[in-house]
C-alpha cells in the first residue's frame, strides 16, 4: 500500500442551474486503494464522482467550482481537453451499459478510438488482456462475436470494467456497480474491484454500507451534499467521530 | 321532420332516460335499502344507450335505403313507360323525374309529369314514416328499459361492453373503408387490363395515353407502357431523398446532441413551419423559382436544363420533406438510452465520436423506418410535381430534363372532360394500383424495420 495522493480534491462546488449540489468538497484520494462514497440518495455523491472526470460537462446548466487535481494537475484548467481526461478516468455506471455490438468490439471500443492498437492482433491482444483482467476471459472466449447485451446483468457490467480497463486508465470511477445485480454477481465483482486495486486507483459510489466496509481502505460519508467525515473505513464504522454519519451506519436515518 | 330534428329528439329523450333511470334506481335502493351493482351513473348511461343507438341506427338505415328504394321502384315504372331506354338512359330519365318532382324542371310530357306527382307523393309519405317509426321505437327501447332497470342490474358491466363493441365498430369500419377503396381500384384497372396486356403496360417503354375518342375520329391508338412515367417518379423521389436525408439527418443529430436548450427551441419550431407551408406553394416555388434558377445556372455551366426539370421538383420536394425526417430522426436518436451515449462519452469519446459509432447504430432500424416513410411520401406527393416537373414521358436517368411521375399522369388523365370507360381514363386506376403496391411494399418494410427497433432496447 502506498501512501502516494492520486487526486486532490480542493473547495469544490457544483450548481445545477440555481440549485448548489455541494458544498465545498475537499478531499485527497490515494493512489492504488479503493475508495468508497456513502450516503443517502441525493446526498451529491454520484455529483461528486462525476466531477472526477468531468461527466458533469455533458449535463445541461451544470458548473462546478473549485479545483481537482490529478498528479498535481488541475483537471478543470481551461487548457485541459475533458476528452482526454476520460481516457485517464475510466467510469462504470450504475446500470450494465454495453453498447448494442460484439464484446469483442464493446472492448474494442476505448482502444480504437484512442489509436492504442497499430493492428488487428494488438488490438486482440488488448481486447483479451482486459477481459482476462475482469475475470470474464473463461466465460466469453468462444463467443466474442457474440452480442454483449445477450449476457447476464452481472456479465454485461463485467463487461462495462473490461471496456473500461482497455483504454488502460490510472483511475476508475464505480457509480453503484453492483445496485442491479444479484449477490453472486455483486461478489464477482467485489473480488474484481479487489484485484484491481493493485494497477488502478478506484472510487466507488455504494449504497450498501457492507459493500463499502467490506472493498474499501477510505471512506467519505456525504450528507446534503457536504462532505461530513473522511477517514480510514475502519474509523468510520466503528468509532464515527460526527454523530451524522453515526446516525446513517447504524440505520438511524436514510 | 329532417334528420336533423330527429336526431335532436332522439338526443332529448336519451337525456331524458338517464335522469329517470338514475332516479329510479335511487328511489328502489333507498326505499328497500339495497346497494345498486354499479355506480348510479352508469345505470342512467345505461338507458341513454338503450334510448339513443336503436332509434338513431333505424334512422340512419332508413335515410340511407328508402332514396335507393324508390329509385328501384320507379325505374321499374319508368322502363314500362320507355321500353327501348337502355340503362343508363334510364338513370338519366329517373335524375329528370326527380327535377321535375322537385320543381326544378318543367316537362312537356304528359307520363312523365304524372309520374313526378307520384314521386313527390312518395317522397313526402316516406319522410313522414321514417318520423313515426323512429319515434315508435325510441319510445319502446326507452320504455322498455325503463321498466327493466333494477338495482341489481350489472349496469356497468353492460356499458364496458358496450363500449368495447363502439370501438370494435370503428375498426372494423376502417378496415372495410380500406379493402373498399382498394378493391374498387382493382376492379377498375382490371377493365383496364382487358383491354390492354398487362405485361405491356409494366414492362413498355412509351406512355402516351391519348387516343381516338369517337370511332371515326382519327388519331393515335393510345400507348400505355408505365416505365418512363415510373422512372420519372422514382428519380425525382431519389432526388427529393438526396436533399432531404443528409439535411434531415444531420439537423437531427445536432438538436439532439449539440444544440443547447435555447437554440433546439428555436430550430425545432421553423422546421415545423417547413412541415405547414402547403403543398401547392412548394409548387409554385419549385415552377417559378427553383426551375428558373436550375435552368438559368445550367446555362452559365453550358449545360441544357430544361424548363421544367426533375432537378428543380425533386430538390423542391426534398426540402418539403426535410422536417418529416428531421422530426422522425429526431424521435429514434432520442430513444437511444442516455446510458449508452454516456458509456460512450466516459471511455473518451468526443461527441461526433459517439454519435457515429454508438447513436447512429443503434437507432439505425429506425432512422431506416423514417427513411421508408418519407420515400413513400415522396412517391404519392402530387402538387409539386404537376407544377414543376413537366407531363413529357421520357425515360432518362438525366436529372435535367423533363420527366413526369405516376402521379401527375393520373391527374392529367382524369381532369377534365373524361369518359368512364375508355382505356385512358381507365389507366389512371392501373397507375393508381401500381403507386399503391409500391408505397405498401414501402410501409410494410418501414413498419417491419422499426418494430425491430422497439424490441432492442425495453
Amino acid at each position: 500500500m502506498s501512501d502516494k495522493i492520486k487526486i486532490q480534491v480542493e473547495d469544490v462546488n457544483v450548481f445545477y442551474g440555481d440549485i448548489q449540489a455541494l458544498f465545498d468538497v475537499t478531499l485527497d484520494i490515494k493512489s492504488k486503494e479503493i475508495t468508497s462514497l456513502i450516503g443517502p440518495s441525493g446526498c451529491g455523491k454520484s455529483t461528486f464522482l462525476r466531477c472526477m472526470n468531468r461527466m458533469n460537462d455533458v449535463i445541461d446548466g451544470c458548473r462546478v467550482e473549485g479545483k481537482i487535481t490529478i498528479d498535481g494537475e488541475n483537471i478543470y484548467d481551461a487548457d485541459k481537453d475533458p476528452v482526454l481526461l476520460r481516457a485517464r478516468v475510466g467510469m462504470v455506471f450504475q446500470k450494465p451499459n454495453p453498447f448494442p455490438k460484439t464484446i469483442f468490439e464493446n472492448v474494442a471500443y476505448g482502444p480504437k478510438i484512442h489509436g492504442l492498437a497499430s493492428n488487428t492482433s494488438e488490438l486482440r491482444e488488448i481486447v483479451e488482456n482486459s477481459l482476462e483482467q475482469a475475470g470474464l476471459m473463461d466465460e466469453v472466449k468462444d463467443r466474442l462475436n457474440d452480442s454483449a447485451t445477450d449476457l447476464s446483468g452481472g456479465q454485461q457490467q463485467r463487461i462495462c470494467i473490461a471496456r473500461a480497463i482497455a483504454v488502460n486508465p490510472e483511475i476508475i470511477l464505480m457509480d453503484e456497480p453492483c445496485s442491479a445485480l444479484d449477490p453472486i454477481a455483486t461478489a464477482r465483482v467485489e473480488e474484481l474491484m479487489g484485484n484491481l486495486s493493485n494497477n488502478y486507483t478506484i472510487v466507488i459510489v455504494t449504497h450498501s454500507m457492507q459493500q463499502a466496509a467490506r472493498v474499501s481502505t477510505n471512506t467519505a460519508f456525504f450528507h446534503l451534499g457536504h462532505l461530513v467525515e473522511f477517514n480510514a473505513t475502519k474509523q468510520i464504522f466503528t468509532n464515527p467521530s460526527d454523530k451524522r454519519t453515526e446516525d446513517y451506519i447504524t440505520g438511524k436515518v436514510g | 321532420m329532417d334528420i336533423f330534428d330527429i336526431t335532436i329528439v332522439i338526443l332529448a329523450i336519451s337525456t331524458a332516460s338517464y335522469f329517470f333511470a338514475v332516479k329510479k334506481i335511487t328511489k328502489i335502493s333507498n326505499t328497500n335499502d339495497i346497494r345498486p351493482d354499479s355506480i348510479l351513473s352508469y345505470y342512467g348511461k345505461i338507458a341513454a344507450i338503450w334510448a339513443f343507438v336503436p332509434a338513431f341506427s333505424l334512422l340512419l338505415f332508413y335515410s340511407f335505403l328508402s332514396p335507393i328504394f324508390s329509385e328501384m321502384v320507379f325505374i321499374e315504372k319508368l322502363s314500362k313507360i320507355f321500353p327501348e331506354h337502355t340503362e343508363s338512359q334510364l338513370d338519366l330519365a329517373f335524375a329528370q323525374l326527380q327535377n321535375v318532382a322537385n320543381g326544378i324542371l318543367e316537362n312537356p310530357d304528359i307520363n312523365i309529369n304524372r309520374l313526378a306527382v307520384e314521386l313527390k307523393s312518395w317522397d313526402e309519405t316516406s319522410l313522414a314514416v321514417r318520423s313515426w317509426v323512429v319515434f315508435m321505437l325510441l319510445a319502446i327501447t326507452a320504455l322498455f328499459s325503463y321498466s327493466r332497470l333494477t338495482p341489481k342490474f350489472k349496469a356497468r358491466k353492460t356499458v364496458e361492453s358496450f363500449l368495447q363493441k363502439l370501438f370494435l365498430g370503428a375498426a372494423v369500419v376502417a378496415i372495410l373503408i380500406t379493402i373498399a377503396i382498394v378493391a374498387s381500384l382493382l376492379f377498375e384497372a382490371l377493365r383496364f387490363f382487358e383491354v390492354y396486356n398487362i405485361f405491356e403496360f409494366l414492362f413498355g417503354t412509351h406512355w402516351s395515353p391519348n387516343i381516338a375518342i369517337r370511332d371515326d375520329q382519327v388519331g393515335s391508338s393510345g400507348s400505355f407502357g408505365m416505365l418512363p412515367v415510373l422512372s420519372g417518379t422514382l428519380l425525382i423521389a431519389l432526388i427529393a431523398m438526396m436533399v432531404a436525408l443528409p439535411i434531415g439527418i444531420f439537423s437531427a443529430i445536432y438538436m439532439t446532441e449539440f444544440a443547447s436548450k435555447g437554440v433546439r427551441d428555436f430550430i425545432k419550431p421553423t422546421l415545423e413551419i417547413l412541415a405547414g407551408i402547403p403543398t401547392v406553394v412548394y409548387g409554385f416555388f419549385a415552377a417559378l423559382m427553383a426551375a428558373p434558377f436550375f435552368r438559368s445556372l445550367g446555362l452559365s455551366l453550358g449545360m441544357d436544363v430544361s424548363s421544367e426539370s426533375a432537378l428543380a421538383a425533386g430538390a423542391v420536394m426534398g426540402i418539403m420533406i426535410i422536417p418529416f425526417i428531421s422530426s422522425l430522426s429526431d424521435d429514434v436518436m432520442n430513444s437511444v438510452p442516455q446510458s449508452l451515449k454516456d458509456g460512450s462519452i466516459g471511455l473518451g469519446a468526443t461527441k461526433a465520436e459517439t454519435v457515429i459509432n454508438v447513436v447512429l447504430p443503434a437507432a439505425l432500424p429506425g432512422l431506416v423506418g423514417a427513411f421508408l416513410l418519407a420515400v413513400s411520401r415522396a412517391i404519392g406527393e402530387t402538387m409539386i410535381v404537376v407544377m414543376a416537373a413537366g407531363h413529357a414521358a421520357n425515360l432518362t436517368a438525366n436529372p435535367l430534363e423533363a420527366v413526369t411521375t405516376v402521379t401527375v399522369q393520373i391527374v392529367s388523365l382524369l381532369t377534365g372532360d373524361t369518359v368512364f370507360d375508355s382505356p385512358k381514363t381507365l389507366s389512371a386506376f392501373a397507375l393508381g394500383i401500381t403507386l399503391f403496391v409500391v408505397t405498401l411494399l414501402l410501409n410494410i418494410g418501414a413498419l417491419t424495420v422499426s418494430r425491430k427497433l422497439s424490441e432492442k432496447y425495453d
